[in-house]
């Protein structure tokens, strides 16, 4: 194994991991008037619905796409009978339904941004440009499908596996990038531009995901602050 | 603490749940909050408030913080009124609320602009020649220079200034044109003194030091009623909005209280709790409408008929058939009703003459003072004539050493014996003869937009008349102003004849069946609301009020709308009587203190007069307006005047009567003044003498005479607290091409009186083929933000906004004077209006040098109401120029005087109070007092000059403050014992005692810090026709009636009629219905260029706005955001429908003066044929091209051309004379028309223009 795919996959996840972290917990601290999705529906809201839908289903299904393939212990498939080819499968034509849903929306949204001159006026630059990186990394994880619907006809899992094994590797701090070493190279520019969402994250409206307001499904009609002179 | 940190408390968090599981109490973090709190919290609170055009003068707090004003909030410690009566607060508005967002908004000039071009030809020159004087010159002389930055104007070009540098190009542009031109060809144009006194006087006062033209402003605005000067003599007076709450009937006319007159609305609203009723009058549902227990609308623009027949029914029902006492000892008393009036005969027929003088009699009554001044009435229960006390032959050259006898006892002034005036002729008369009246509702002359009648437009009615012998033996049949307004009214008196009603339902000029035609007014409602309004005068002894407006006044023939509303006022005995009268609220926000301003702000105490010009005929001069004139005079003459006598075009008038001395003129003379002066005196003759000469020899002339001639146009302006190119400017786009020279911005799309075939040239004016395009050679504005006039503008200088400066403030609508003052210093290079024009006059003084010396200028002054020469021309019009009588100064034409102009020396003169303060003293409205008194406390106050020169030893006025005191110390409404002074002097001339008004408050002295703490009442003075006690509220009139004060007019007394022979000409002796003009400027481009939608017309209305005061907070994002963030027009339902046009669409409006680009508000308010744009919305915010010109889309003011009406020039004649804002042309707006259609095609101008129209109808 070379020093750049140790580098890459051995300690560039922690690198971009921790800017995410750490960048965003100084984010939230310190700039806490800028922790916003900076949302241009004000500006012109004609094919929002679409775009942004497509776009937001996508994504959060390929997020949890991934969550799930990539860190569930294999033994949990095992206990449901599912193959690793089955599961293949599942990514495969699951995850390339949620991508096409996302780049459809995607690239509306990017159209959107580089022609509507109110929003072209009105967005920054960092705006642009991580959705544009979303997109590539997006069109590579697509692109990934290919290959990996090629290790499916010859009935191999094993690119798949070794992913999983890699991901977990560094969750638990045993990286083991070997693993993907040698992986397609489709494989790896994949990763590493997802790596690299992870770590411009702190520096983009992306922080807006942390802010999900999740806690609304349960929470109560009425919530009532206490005075601050005995709250404290 | 860690933000994150802290939420990370799941398991520590207390939840206490109440209402079931439905509602927790949360423990979490509440230090976001800080912030906002943090948002509200200041180091200090200033006083300050809006210097701005609303009239509104409310007090405000601005919060500062860290040094920036962060927001303001209503103040509400004014002085209370009396326990029956609710306060003043809260007054504001959200306009004024938004006002701190200008301060650090993107809009705000923070440095000196100047046109690039004009910077570099300048440096280029300055470098050249040295001297800046020359330098100015070599680029104004060379026309290739001129045109290089003249035709950009508009076209954006501003690079930052240096004060030193752009203020010694402006005082090197004044020298130069002063030394050149003359000092009358540099003028400066603000307006309303009273939003911010002390930057107004700035600038005029400056002006005037130099000899430069200050230009009016209320007449041009068209807020001035020219109704008021006719009527009473005074300029405007009007009730204090608290005084509302006095009355019991309210009749709301045009005007729309609750959006106009925000803060003050209050006070109507709370007096309806207490039973007071509400009638409005308009054409729109507007705000004020829904307040209305009764809403009349009429048509727009015959507000007149609806008054003439509510007027009819008064005097049917309380004069002629029933009876009120009050009203009838009112009408005896105080108008002119009893007064008599000569006929005379006119192509066979009787028509109305002049008021019968006591000239008329063999030995002038015994009169050798003014007996052509004097008029006349009988005595009631016998055959005498009476020569009542108060005509104004009274007023001036009385003996001073005898008792007065200016005032309004009925008493004879031959033996000052109580008599009873006979009000009518009727129960005994010698004969009764039919009398000649015009009726202009038939048609024949009037716009074919408006409904007319079928009746003839000569109307005669029988009248009872006495006989007798005049002077020069003329057999002379007289009657009295009322009987011949009975006539006028088509009243049947049983006299017989035709043209009189005996019933409402008749179909005749003035019955409530006859206005229904025009106005669409029901008669049964009309008939109501004057019934009532009647009868709550008779029962409260004069407490209907009428609150008057814009949509009143806008009209051409304004006055007649007005009059016939003045008419029932004073019919009903309610002018003059608290909770009763003529509240007019158009921009007349009230000088209180005006008799201690008027030395700073024109110079008086270094030099007198100073030069004023009427802005209307100005500006309609000088854009050459006038040079498009389509409104003929016969189509305004009266049918019964003689046309022989009244020919040639608009323009001729006005050129007449400044030639006799009844308008200004600015430019004065053909020549320099200067130059004048110097040639006469090296020709060894008075130079007075020197100038009637040459004006009869012809080789002098007005400038007026040949306005395009090189010398005869202004050449510099100043424009400050003002946006007249935004705003006011009536005839926007020939401003643009004549004034400004902008040749690539204009959209003029008529043509002028020489490419017009059929078209009257006029007499009096030298028509050149090609009229000057830039006459400018200077526009130099000051504002606090980048305004429509400023893109135009050739320096533009950063000024203090309201929060940065100290200035005072009054409004006629409380009886308050209060500060502006400096709650954070000006931001970035910003000065004050003062300080900048301080810098100016200091740089004008350096570079004097090798140029301008002490010289002598000569100055044409009118002949001036309230002063001696009003009683000029008494009994008809004579023209010197046609050889009708001699050129007398003062008597015939304009009074002249020489004037020492010490240049270098302006500076100091500018900088302290000069010495004719000690030698003339003070006064103001025809009466004077000493003032030394005053002038040695002021510079105990403000310390005096010790810099050797010519300002020492005087009183300092170095700082905004300074002015402050000077202003407050000089004038009695601010210091007590100045009032009880100016009380005694009035007292002299009535012969009645009055210092009573005003000895309670002769220890109080107002300072600017006391307004600083609190703002405080005036205190009552004969500036003014109403008291501020401790019992009545503020009400215009009220010394007229109650102190027997006369009104400042010929007979002394409120005048129904108007002998003046122009004023007969027009058919205007007696208030008549006159539908609007036809301004026509439809017709030769409708359908002409079509854009493939249709297009409709509609009658142009601009109201005041709801988001907006004028030009200000229209480009306010906080204003612009609660309306439709951008110009729009309004227009009914029905006509949208026609026009296949959507709430909503851009829309564009033109006729033959330019277009306009708006999007359209569809909406039910309005009624068919009429369009509303709200004035003054700034092009500079959301404008695109128009279709039509391919520029830029223009203001409201785009569609409109000033028009000037021939009685408002009438002058030397009692009331009928000139004052500055008080009498003259006014800029009439609402006779006009558009065009409207849905564009095709919205351009934004960011590439080539595309347009339909690619030449000029015509060319």
């Amino acid at each position: 194994m070379d020093y750049f795919n140790f580098l890459a996959f051995g300690v560039y996840p922690y690198l971009a991991g921790s800017v995410f972290l750490i960048g965003s917990w100084i984010r939230f601290d310190r700039e806490q008037y800028g922790w916003t999705s900076s949302s241009s529906q004000l500006l012109s809201s004609s094919g929002l619905r679409l775009s942004s839908n497509l776009f937001h289903i996508g994504i959060i299904g390929i997020f949890f796409g991934h969550l799930f393939g990539l860190l569930s212990p294999y033994a949990l498939w095992q206990t449901i009978s599912l193959s690793s080819l089955g599961k293949q499968n599942i990514a495969m034509y699951g995850g390339g339904f949620l991508g096409i849903l996302c780049l459809i929306g995607g690239g509306m949204l990017w159209w959107r941004r580089v022609t509507n001159p109110r929003i072209r006026a009105a967005g920054r630059g960092s705006d642009l440009f991580i959705l544009s990186w979303l997109l590539i990394t997006l069109m590579l994880g697509l692109g990934t499908t290919f290959a990996t619907a090629q290790h499916a006809a010859h009935g191999s899992a094993d690119t798949m596996m070794a992913m999983a094994q890699w991901a977990k590797s560094i969750v638990l701090f045993g990286p083991k990038p070997e693993l993907v070493a040698e992986t397609e190279l489709i494989f790896r520019l994949h990763l590493i531009f997802g790596m690299t969402v992870f770590l411009l994250f702190p520096f983009t409206r992306l922080v807006h995901i942390w802010s999900a307001p999740i806690g609304y499904l349960g929470r109560a009609y009425q919530i009532v602050r206490t005075n601050r002179a005995t709250a404290h | 603490m860690s933000q994150i940190l802290k939420r990370l408390t799941y398991f520590k968090r207390e939840r206490t749940s109440f209402s079931g599981e439905h509602g927790i109490l949360t423990t979490d973090d509440r230090a976001w909050e800080d912030s906002y709190r943090q948002r509200q919290q200041h180091d200090k609170i200033v006083r300050s408030t809006h210097g701005v055009n609303c009239t509104g003068g409310c007090s405000w707090k601005i919060y500062v913080k860290n040094g920036l004003v962060t927001w303001e909030i209503q103040q509400t410690d004014y002085p209370r009124t009396r326990p029956d009566m609710p306060n003043h607060e809260p007054r504001g508005c959200p306009r004024g609320a938004s006002y701190s967002w200008y301060l650090y908004s993107a809009n705000r000039l923070k440095y000196p602009l100047i046109r690039g071009r004009l910077l570099r030809l300048w440096r280029k020159a300055r470098e050249q020649h040295g001297d800046p004087v020359t330098a100015w010159g070599s680029i104004v002389e060379d026309p290739d220079k001129g045109k290089e930055y003249k035709s950009k104007r508009g076209m954006g070009g501003f690079v930052r200034g240096d004060w030193e540098e752009v203020t010694e190009l402006v005082a090197a542009a004044n020298v130069y044109t002063i030394k050149k031109y003359g000092p009358d060809r540099v003028a400066g144009f603000s307006p309303i003194p009273a939003m911010s006194m002390i930057s107004y006087a700035a600038g005029t006062r400056y002006l005037s030091l130099i000899g430069g033209v200050c230009l009016s402003f209320y007449d041009w605005y068209c807020d001035l009623p020219p109704a008021s000067p006719q009527t009473w003599g005074e300029q405007t007076d009007v009730p204090e909005s608290a005084d509302w709450y006095n009355s019991a009937f309210i009749i709301m006319w045009g005007s729309n209280v609750p959006q106009t007159r925000s803060p003050d609305a209050h006070f109507m609203t709370e007096v309806r709790y207490r039973g007071t009723k509400t009638v409005v009058v308009s054409p729109d549902y507007s705000e004020g409408s829904k307040f209305a227990d009764i809403w009349l609308h009429p048509k727009q623009g015959t507000d007149a008929a609806v008054a003439m027949a509510m007027g009819h029914v008064i005097l049917r029902e309380w004069h002629l058939d029933g009876t009120s006492e009050y009203f009838d000892s009112y009408v005896r008393q105080y108008t002119d009703m009893p007064m008599l009036v000569k006929l005379e005969k006119q192509n066979g027929r009787w028509v109305p003459g002049r008021y019968l003088r006591a000239s008329d009699f063999s030995d002038g009554l015994g009169q050798k003072n003014n007996p052509e001044w004097k008029t006349i009435a009988l005595e009631e229960g016998s055959d005498d004539f009476v020569l009542p006390h108060g005509s104004i032959g009274f007023r001036w050259g009385e003996d001073r050493k005898r008792k007065g006898r200016w005032n309004l006892e009925p008493k004879d002034a031959r033996d000052g014996k109580e008599r009873k005036l006979r009000l009518t002729l009727l129960d005994k008369h010698d004969d009764a003869v039919p009398v000649a009246f015009p009726y202009f509702g038939g048609g024949e002359q009037a716009s074919k937009h408006w409904s007319h009648t079928q009746h003839e437009a000569i109307l005669e009615r029988v009248v009872p008349v006495r006989k007798i012998t005049l002077a020069d033996g003329e057999e002379a049949l007289v009657t009295t102003v009322f009987d011949l307004s009975c006539a006028n009214y088509g009243l049947d008196r049983g006299l017989g004849g035709e043209n009189v009603a005996a019933d409402f339902d008749d179909d005749l000029p003035y019955t409530p069946a006859w206005q229904e035609r025009i106005t669409g007014v029901p008669r049964d409602r009309l008939i109501t609301v004057a019934r009532q309004f009647a009868e709550n005068a008779h029962k409260t002894h004069g407490k209907s009020m009428v609150i008057i407006g814009a949509g009143m006044n806008h009209w051409y023939h304004m006055d007649m709308n007005y009059r016939g509303v003045i008419n029932m006022l004073m019919m009903c005995g309610c002018i003059g009587q608290s909770g009763g009268g003529w509240a007019h609220y158009v921009g007349q926000e009230k000088l209180r203190p005006q008799t201690g301003w008027l030395p700073l702000a024109f110079a008086l105490d270094w030099a007198r007069p100073p030069r004023q010009m009427n802005s209307t005929s100005f500006f309609y001069m000088h854009s050459s307006q006038w040079r498009y004139e389509k409104l003929k005079i016969s189509e305004i003459l009266s049918p019964l005047a003689d046309p022989a006598q009244f020919t040639g075009s608009v323009v001729d008038y006005n050129v007449r009567a400044e030639r006799m001395g009844w308008l200004p003129s600015a430019p004065q003379l053909s020549r320099n003044p200067l130059e004048i002066v110097r040639d006469a005196t090296a020709a060894g003759v008075d130079p007075k003498e020197y100038v009637v000469q040459g004006l009869k020899d012809g080789s002098l002339g007005f400038a007026s005479e040949d306005p395009d001639a090189p010398n005869n146009y202004p050449r510099n302006i100043f424009i400050w607290r003002s946006n007249l190119l935004g705003a006011s400017g009536k005839g926007h786009e020939y401003f643009l091409k004549y004034f400004m020279g902008a040749e690539s911005q204009h959209g003029v799309l008529g043509l002028d009186l020489g490419k017009d075939e059929g078209e009257v040239k006029p007499e009096e004016v030298v028509w050149r083929e090609r009229a000057v395009e830039g006459k400018l050679d200077l526009m130099c504005t000051l504002d606090f933000r980048m305004s429509t006039t400023c893109l135009y503008s050739d320096v533009v200088l950063p000024t203090a906004t309201w929060y940065e400066k100290d200035d005072l403030n009054t409004t006629d609508m409380h009886p308050f004077i209060h500060p502006l003052s400096k709650a954070v210093d000006p931001a970035w290079e910003s000065r004050s209006d003062w300080d900048i024009y301080k810098t100016i006059a200091r740089k004008f003084s350096e570079v004097t040098q090798g140029h301008l010396g002490v010289e002598k200028d000569i100055v044409t002054v009118p002949i001036l109401h309230d002063s001696p020469g009003e009683l000029a021309q008494p009994l008809d019009v004579k023209e010197w120029k046609k050889g009708e009588c001699e050129p007398i100064p003062g008597k015939t034409m304009p009074n002249l005087a020489v004037i020492e102009r010490d240049y270098p020396n302006t500076y100091r003169k500018f900088t302290s109070l000069g010495p004719l303060m000690d030698t003339l003293g003070n006064g103001g409205k025809g009466i004077t007092w000493k003032t030394e008194e005053e002038v040695q406390k002021l510079g105990a106050l403000n310390k005096t000059v010790d810099i050797e020169g010519v300002s020492q030893g005087r009183p300092r006025i170095d700082s905004p403050i300074d002015a402050c005191e000077t202003i407050l110390m000089l004038a009695p409404e601010t210091n007590g014992e100045v009032a009880v002074k100016a009380w005694a002097a009035l007292s002299k001339i009535t012969g009645r005692d009055h210092t009573h008004l005003a000895r309670p408050k002769q220890d109080e002295k107002i300072r600017f810090r006391d307004l600083l703490a609190q703002p405080r009442k005036i205190i009552s003075s004969p500036t003014w026709s109403g008291l501020e006690s401790e019992h009545v509220s503020y009400n215009a009139g009220y010394t007229n009636v109650h102190e027997l004060i006369p009104w400042r007019t010929l007979s002394g007394r409120q005048q129904f009629y108007q002998d003046h022979p122009w004023m007969r000409g027009f058919g205007e002796d007696l208030c008549v219905y006159k539908p609007p003009v036809d301004t026509k400027t439809i017709a030769p481009i409708k359908g002409h260029h079509p854009n493939g939608n249709p297009e409709i017309v509609l009658n142009f209305i601009t109201p005041h706005q709801k988001w907006g005061i004028h030009s200000t907070y229209t480009d306010n994002l906080i204003m612009l955001t609660l309306s439709r963030g951008g110009p729009i027009i309004w227009m009914s339902e029905v006509d949208a429908k026609k026009a296949d046009i959507e709430d909503n669409d851009w829309i564009e409006a033109y006729n033959i003066n330019g277009a306009i680009t708006a999007r359209s508000v569809v909406s039910q308010r309005i009624p068919e044929g009429m369009a509303m744009m709200y004035h003054a919305q700034e092009k500079l915010v959301h404008t695109p091209g128009s279709e039509m010109t391919g520029r830029r889309g223009g203001i409201h003011n785009s569609v409109t051309r000033t028009v000037l009406k021939p009685t408002h020039m009438i002058g030397g004649y009692a009331q009928l004379s000139w004052g500055f804002n008080y009498y003259g042309t006014v800029g009439s707006n609402r006779d006009e028309f558009i065009i409207v259609r849905r564009m095709d095609k919205v351009d934004w101008l960011a590439g080539a223009p595309r347009h339909i129209l690619t030449k000029v109808e015509g060319e």
